[in-house]
């Protein structure tokens, strides 16, 4: 594998694990909301 | 060289494999099913029943393009997609596909309901398993019964906000049930070639161009019954009856020079091509006429 190729797959690697961080802390803030909105904990 | 499938899928491939297109058109029914309840859920649990609703009609695009993928290469229309063009490989798509789906499911049982969560379930397997792999490459009634698939989400978002089915949802089912064939048989008139050329049997290619037309405007008469059909039986308000009789009687005024149009090439279909735009302007506003409806004093 060339040190270009290699680049470009860690690249890719990277800009996914980014999106997944953003998701997971995304799905965290909406778990939160849903656990208020069920225990009717509204504000 | 690097070959482009042992690459990791670039995010705006996966994002294009969800259809976002479609999924548009799907959230915006599913929105107006839950806005026509008569109490609105919490804000958190009605937006996670959105959001639940796009997943999982993302999980259809991405399932329809793994199974359909030799298809789509065939097309001109789909040729671009992620994997005929050869920027993702099929497990990826796969796994892509099934995860959102028991993802959007599992999130809608816990967030709203379980019988949310069946019907979402029941949907996504109904576009994937009915349509996509046993009707669609089979029969020309394929969009007939598969449509009911795209008819699902405005009954996913009522039951998502009340935890049961009412005659009003089942109307809204039943329209886009009616308005599915003559949309989507207005778009495969003038892109015949595409599915002829992939050995797809869409109506068109099967019965041929007059049959399709005949269809189209026979289809669209039942449709505008349907789409009226709330308004005198109590389930709406007049601002719906009236946007419905004004914006069906449309549907079908545009639907007859279909029927009389005798083009057999794509350059001389102006009138399939005028019906299928506003096909999908007419779902639009009527469901936003569900809701206006609804919410207007």
């Amino acid at each position: 594998m060339r040190a270009d190729d290699e680049e470009l797959i860690r690249g890719r690697q990277r800009q996914r694990a980014r999106i997944m961080a953003l998701l997971l802390g995304a799905f965290v803030i909406l778990m939160f909301f849903i656990t208020m909105a069920k225990t009717g904990l509204n504000w | 060289m690097t070959q482009p499938a042992a690459l990791p899928a670039d995010w705006r491939d996966l994002y294009a494999l969800t259809k976002p297109g479609v999924m548009r058109l799907v959230v915006f029914t599913g929105l107006c099913g839950l806005l026509a309840v008569p109490v609105l859920p919490p804000f958190a649990l009605g937006f996670t029943a959105i959001l639940c609703i796009a997943l999982g009609a993302g999980a259809c695009g991405a399932l329809n393009q793994w199974y359909e993928a030799d298809i789509d290469a065939k097309m001109r229309r789909t040729a671009k997609r992620p994997l005929p063009g050869g920027r993702m490989d099929r497990q990826s798509a796969l796994h892509f596909g099934v995860g959102l789906g028991v993802f959007s499911v599992l999130l809608m049982g816990l967030a709203t309901n379980w019988l949310a969560a069946v019907l979402l379930a029941v949907s996504i397997l109904f576009y994937v398993v009915v349509y996509t792999m046993w009707l669609k490459p089979r029969t020309a009634q394929n969009i007939v019964i598969g449509g009911a698939a795209g008819a699902f989400p405005p009954l996913i978002g009522w039951v998502a906000a009340t935890g049961q089915m009412a005659p009003l949802p089942l109307l809204l089912f039943a329209i886009i049930f009616l308005w599915t064939p003559p949309h989507f048989w207005a778009l495969s008139l003038f892109v015949r070639s595409d599915y002829a050329a992939a050995g797809i049997p869409m109506l068109p290619v099967a019965a041929g161009i007059a049959s399709t037309r005949r269809q189209i405007f026979l289809y669209s008469l039942p449709m505008a019954a349907a789409a009226i059909a709330p308004w005198p039986l109590g389930l709406t308000g007049a601002v719906y009856g009236i946007v419905a009789a004004v914006l069906s009687l449309a549907f079908v005024a545009l639907a007859l020079p279909v029927l009389t149009n005798r083009a057999s090439e794509p350059a001389g279909m102006k009138p399939e091509k005028r019906l299928f735009a506003y096909s999908i302007f007419y779902l639009f506003a009527l469901f936003a006429a569900v809701v206006a409806d609804r919410w207007l004093p």
